[in-house]
């Protein structure tokens, strides 16, 4: 009745089916979309079809490149800051210290918490005009800043929160500073290295593929940062923290621009994937495999 | 300036209450290979250690060139270790493994690359310089950790079983490099081995370690031929020595005269004391037993149960009658004609017999002896 052909099928059908219907039609679906002035109470099929006009809107669109602008800030200000930030935790932690199990445990909570809707609130309350940094301020007698009424601290706050969700990246880099072999280190005591010196020379170049890892992941979080912005600023005041995903939001289910908030997705797509790109053409320089290609046929020889 | 290198003075270590370092007080000289052997947990790697500065002793006093390093960072002492897993920063080229030591000094680039290339001509690396570790063969990788310890011009090599990852036909190259090495630079070098042969090859000095503790210190040959207790003539020699009950039957200022289960026996020794028990051991190794010549006195009988045949040798393995003891190894020439099942008598040369009392400790001393050279 059943053969292993069908039962295998079984088993991955809730997957492709999935796939099928959340992440492959919609892709598909929201580029179709892109190239039509559609609206999202239009009826299915009313649209109509605009060819390449929503892309080139943008070029007209001042919101949508003070949005491109801000995004990129917040992408080049918290990736760079996180990992350092992942890594300098990861070091520590990597101490042998007494409870250490402890303080691993309590560093990796905030990013379970992390991006969630309901830390986004607690975020809002802490930075609120009579939230608790301020008033923590007054009790020592400083005037509290408007931290989400002005441009500048209103960003900051939302590049705080991501700062806040070190822990993912900070995981793996234990993971990487674990698989350092403990000699390396203990050979470059002997030759004299401090520590300092230690990590630049040898941490670092052997952490650099883990190091590489977190970049792309982070670079893609941070370009898809949504929560920060929506629930704390609401992408203001004046738009400085608004955020592309918000914009992409506001346009498809605020203003109904299915067209083109659709097509404004692809451009974050396409953005993501330059990024990504870059970053593996770029690794060639910078990242060290303990094992790579070019040395496998220049190989050992006994 | 005194001929001692190395000294070690009573020298303690315990890692969380147990005790991997009871007391060891040691003296390498100037120049000389000592090579440090024992089984697995038996503190020899430890103790390079804590010469090397890797690990603090709990007492004890370590001098290092006249100098007190005891709690000296590792990188003031002198040393220069080989690392078992060799420890090649696998990120660099074989030139900048080299050179490591040298850049963190600070030295001149033209005198590091002088050095470096030096070095890669002694190690035969010169055309591997612009490699990473990788791409180098287990024996490579293994010259290019010993360079990184030359370069620095140590006043000590330490060696941590530096030839334990390679194959055992590389080991033996390795090992005849390293002894070769060692004669050309005249270096002061710790070697920790937990293999006989190399420590029997390389060492200017053995020291045979146990549970912490030293259990003998002297040359190979003294070592082989003059072993202070059971556990050193255990572990010293391939096969190991053969091991025989006997009975305390009296001595005289050079003999003893023992009974075994197949007979009396008198065993040439000097300065035996009657020992607290009669109970005794006999030790033979294969290669002081052989079959009876025609007209030459047989002391054991037994029967052949296995023939290991190398070649050049035989070993053959001989359950002995009368005799409540696991079957003994004789050693014999390549070609000669021995059979399972086979009934053989054997000759001890007696000379080469070893004593030993109920608590494994030497009785006496073999008739060639010389305290002197101990």
């Amino acid at each position: 009745m059943f053969n292993d052909k069908k039962i295998g099928s079984l088993y991955v059908a809730p997957f492709v089916i999935g796939f099928l219907l959340f992440t492959a039609f919609p892709f598909v679906a929201s580029f179709v979309l892109s190239l039509t002035d559609a609206q999202l109470q239009d009826q299915l099929g009313s649209a109509n079809f605009t060819g390449i006009q929503n892309y080139t809107e943008m070029g007209r669109d001042a919101t949508f490149q003070k949005s491109l602008g801000v995004t990129f800030f917040y992408v080049f200000i918290t990736v760079p800051l996180k990992l350092a930030f992942a890594l300098f935790i990861a070091v520590v932690l990597n101490f042998k210290l007494r409870a250490i199990g402890f303080f691993r445990t309590a560093y990796y909570l905030p990013s379970i918490l992390g991006g969630s809707v309901a830390i986004a609130i607690v975020w809002r309350f802490v930075f609120a005009g009579d939230g608790l940094i301020n008033q923590a301020l007054e009790m020592i007698g400083i005037t509290g800043v408007n931290w989400l009424g002005e441009p500048n601290t209103a960003m900051f706050s939302i590049i705080l929160l991501r700062l806040w969700q070190f822990g993912s990246a900070m995981v793996v880099f234990l993971a990487g500073l674990k698989a350092i072999p403990e000699d390396l280190y203990e050979a470059a005591d002997l030759d004299g290295a401090s520590r300092l010196r230690q990590f630049w020379m040898i941490t670092l170049p052997l952490l650099t593929p883990v190091l590489f890892f977190n970049f792309i992941m982070q670079i893609v979080q941070a370009f898809q940062e949504f929560n920060g912005p929506y629930i704390i600023t609401g992408g203001g005041p004046l738009k400085s923290s608004y955020l592309l995903p918000l914009m992409i939001y506001e346009e498809g289910f605020k203003y109904f621009n299915l067209g083109y908030s659709s097509a404004l997705s692809w451009v974050l797509f396409v953005i993501i994937a330059v990024f990504t790109a870059i970053a593996f053409w770029s690794q060639k320089h910078w990242v060290f495999y303990a094992q790579d290609r070019e040395d496998k046929n220049g190989g050992a020889q006994k | 300036m005194t001929s001692s290198s190395v000294r070690l003075s009573a020298v303690t270590k315990s890692f969380n209450g147990t005790d991997v370092i009871k007391g060891v007080s040691l003296d390498v000289k100037k120049g000389e290979l000592v090579v440090f052997v024992g089984p697995s947990g038996c503190g020899k790697s430890t103790l390079l250690r804590l010469i090397a500065g890797l690990e603090t002793p709990t007492s004890g006093e370590i001098i290092i060139a006249d100098k007190d390093v005891t709690y000296a960072h590792p990188s003031k002492r002198g040393v220069a270790m080989v690392f078992q897993s060799y420890a090649l920063y696998p990120h660099m080229t074989v030139e900048d493994n080299i050179a490591f030591a040298l850049k963190i000094q600070g030295r001149p680039k033209a005198e590091i690359r002088a050095k470096v290339h030096e070095v890669a001509e002694i190690l035969q690396l010169d055309h591997l310089l612009q490699r990473r570790p990788k791409a180098l063969s287990g024996g490579q990788r293994q010259r290019v950790a010993i360079g990184r310890a030359i370069v620095r011009e140590p006043d000590v090599f330490l060696f941590d079983e530096p030839l334990s990852n390679l194959d055992a036909s590389l080991r033996g190259q390795m090992r005849v490099e390293i002894a070769r090495l060692h004669r050309k630079l005249g270096a002061t070098s710790v070697y920790v081995t937990h293999d006989q042969v190399e420590a029997m090859t390389l060492a200017d000095k053995i020291v045979v370690l146990r549970a912490g503790l030293v259990e003998q210190v002297g040359s190979p040959m003294t070592l082989y031929r003059h072993p202070a207790n059971l556990f050193v003539a255990g572990f010293i020699g391939s096969p190991r020595m053969n091991i025989l009950p006997a009975t305390f039957a009296g001595s005289t200022a050079d003999s003893v005269r023992i009974q075994t289960a197949q007979g009396s026996l008198i065993i040439p020794r000097k300065d035996v004391s009657k020992p607290a028990s009669d109970k005794i051991q006999l030790g033979l190794r294969p290669e002081s037993l052989s079959l009876t010549a025609p007209g030459a006195e047989a002391h054991l009988t037994g029967y052949v149960t296995l023939i290991e045949r190398l070649g050049g040798e035989t070993f053959a393995y001989v359950t002995l009658k009368e005799f409540d003891c696991e079957p003994i190894i004789i050693k014999l020439d390549g070609e000669t004609a021995v059979h399972n099942h086979q009934e053989v008598a054997l000759t001890i040369e007696l000379k080469r017999a070893h004593l030993f009392d109920a608590d494994d400790q030497a009785l006496g001393h073999a008739p060639d002896f010389d305290p002197a050279q101990v």
